[in-house]
């Protein structure tokens, strides 16, 4: 027997103003001043990941450097800090992407989980090098609540190309 | 049949490998990473972007305030008399020491101007709102609402009600950022109100000031406040800083001195940003082997 790509529906184009809107609307939530609660998840980086997986051919490690870029004035990092993190981020996330869509969302948070930490960790290496405090280890929880919102994202995130360009009581898709 | 002209379809035409393009990618960040952090080039570039950003951390913003806030709109009239009362009383005794203030600044001027010293230089002061915490978890540091515009430059200090909260450490046209005492690269340079010894004090990075440098027989002791001196000609002196809270004295030459924050370091809202007219020129370099802050 076949095996099916159990995470792809027959899906309508994506629309480009559409992804560009999502990561514009993650990057206003990574804005939103939380002071120091822990496990509150990049969004940039689960929306940035989303679409390397979905749509290689537009999002790419060019767009991740200018969100890292965004990102880190925002939070008033060091300049290149997020950049560099999403960069590898989306590099790693085009490499899994052929493997991960064959997988229900569940799982495929699952293979995103170690990308997500060594993003995060490389940060840290990163800022530790040039003499920083270490944040302590609550900060990776960030990873996990990331990897926690993948399902809900990606339903949230393709629900514009679920929706049937005529409703077609002959064809229903 | 010719193909001049037409271009390869889009399959074909991907450009350097993946693996190429990473490497690029990752040594501008990290080129920019130490150009930011120990040379501060790309400042012009932060600018530029956080005009694009600005609008977006305002929109950001507005919610968590309003649920920060929430307790503040609900306040009963009972307790806003209460406060109201509070603060005329503060006001009250405030404006006492004003008047007795100004006597002695005259009489200061007065005495200056007989000895034939310098006189006092000019201050700038400007009234400001933290905005929020910078969420970068490396640093402390808070947002003001303040920029370049009214008039805040690198290297000011900027109080509280109660004394020094942190040092202004990067300016752009209508925010600055604030570095707060209790940076792990953030350093001021104080001295003891009782006896006037001076020493330096570094932020520990979990909320608390040491004071360094300081050697195992001097005349220090839990319970003594710690004022800026004003000696790296950036902070005006006589702040109050912190407060001394435990000393230890043994084994190496200095003492280590933990001390207390006397500001609501990581809890005031309304700040003043103080500072003298001349700044001297070298701005301060974070990460320059701990003397980033006070000089």
């Amino acid at each position: 027997m076949q095996p099916t790509n159990r995470s792809r529906r027959i899906l309508l184009p994506v629309k480009l103003w559409f992804i560009w809107f999502s990561l514009i609307v993650a990057l206003g939530l990574n804005f939103v001043p939380t002071g120091r609660l822990p496990a509150v998840p990049d969004f940039v980086a689960l929306v940035l990941a989303f679409w390397c997986i979905r749509e290689p051919l537009r999002i790419g490690m060019g767009s991740a450097f200018v969100f890292g870029l965004l990102v880190d004035i925002g939070h008033g990092a060091a300049m290149g800090q997020h950049a560099l993190s999403y960069v590898v981020l989306v590099y790693l996330a085009s490499a899994l992407s052929r493997r991960m869509l064959w997988f229900p969302p569940l799982l495929q948070a699952l293979h995103l989980l170690p990308v997500l930490l060594l993003a995060q960790a490389l940060m840290v290496l990163a800022r530790l090098l040039a003499g920083a405090e270490f944040p302590g280890w609550w900060y990776f929880l960030s990873s996990f609540s990331g990897a926690a919102l993948w399902t809900p994202l990606t339903f949230l995130l393709l629900l514009p190309q679920y929706q049937p360009v005529d409703r077609d009581d002959n064809r229903p898709i | 049949m010719s193909l001049v002209g037409h271009q390869a379809p889009p399959i074909f035409r991907r450009g350097p490998t993946p693996l190429v393009r990473l490497i690029v990618f990752v040594s501008i960040c990290l080129a920019m990473m130490v150009a930011d952090i120990k040379y501060r080039y790309v400042d012009v570039l932060r600018q530029g972007l956080s005009v694009v950003t600005y609008p977006l951390q305002m929109a950001a913003a507005a919610p968590a305030d309003v649920v920060l806030n929430a307790s503040r709109y609900f306040a009963t009239l009972l307790e806003v008399q209460l406060e109201n009362a509070d603060l005329r009383r503060q006001l009250l005794e405030a404006a006492q020491s004003l008047l007795r203030f100004e006597h002695l600044q005259r009489e200061n001027e007065e005495l200056r101007g007989l000895v034939g010293m310098a006189q006092r230089v000019p201050v700038i002061s400007v009234s400001a709102e933290i905005l929020y915490n910078a969420p970068d978890p490396f640093t402390r540091k808070v947002i003001l609402n303040r920029g370049a515009q009214h008039g805040i430059q690198p290297g000011l200090a900027v109080v509280d009600a109660h004394g020094v909260i942190g040092q202004v450490t990067r300016v752009y046209p209508v925010q600055a950022d604030v570095t707060l005492l209790t940076d792990k690269n953030q350093a001021i340079p104080v001295e003891v109100a009782r006896n006037g010894l001076r020493g330096v004090l570094f932020g520990t990075g979990q909320g608390q000031l040491e004071m360094r440098f300081v050697l195992v027989g001097a005349d220090i002791r839990a319970g003594d406040t710690l004022l800026t001196s004003g000696l790296d000609g950036v902070f005006l002196p006589g702040l109050p800083v912190a407060t001394v809270s435990s000393v230890e004295r043994e084994g190496q030459a200095f003492a280590s001195i933990a001390c207390e924050p006397a500001a609501g370091i990581e809890r005031s809202v309304q700040v003043l940003v103080l500072g003298r007219q001349e700044l001297p020129p070298p701005p301060p370099v974070p990460g320059a082997a701990g003397s980033s802050g006070g000089r």
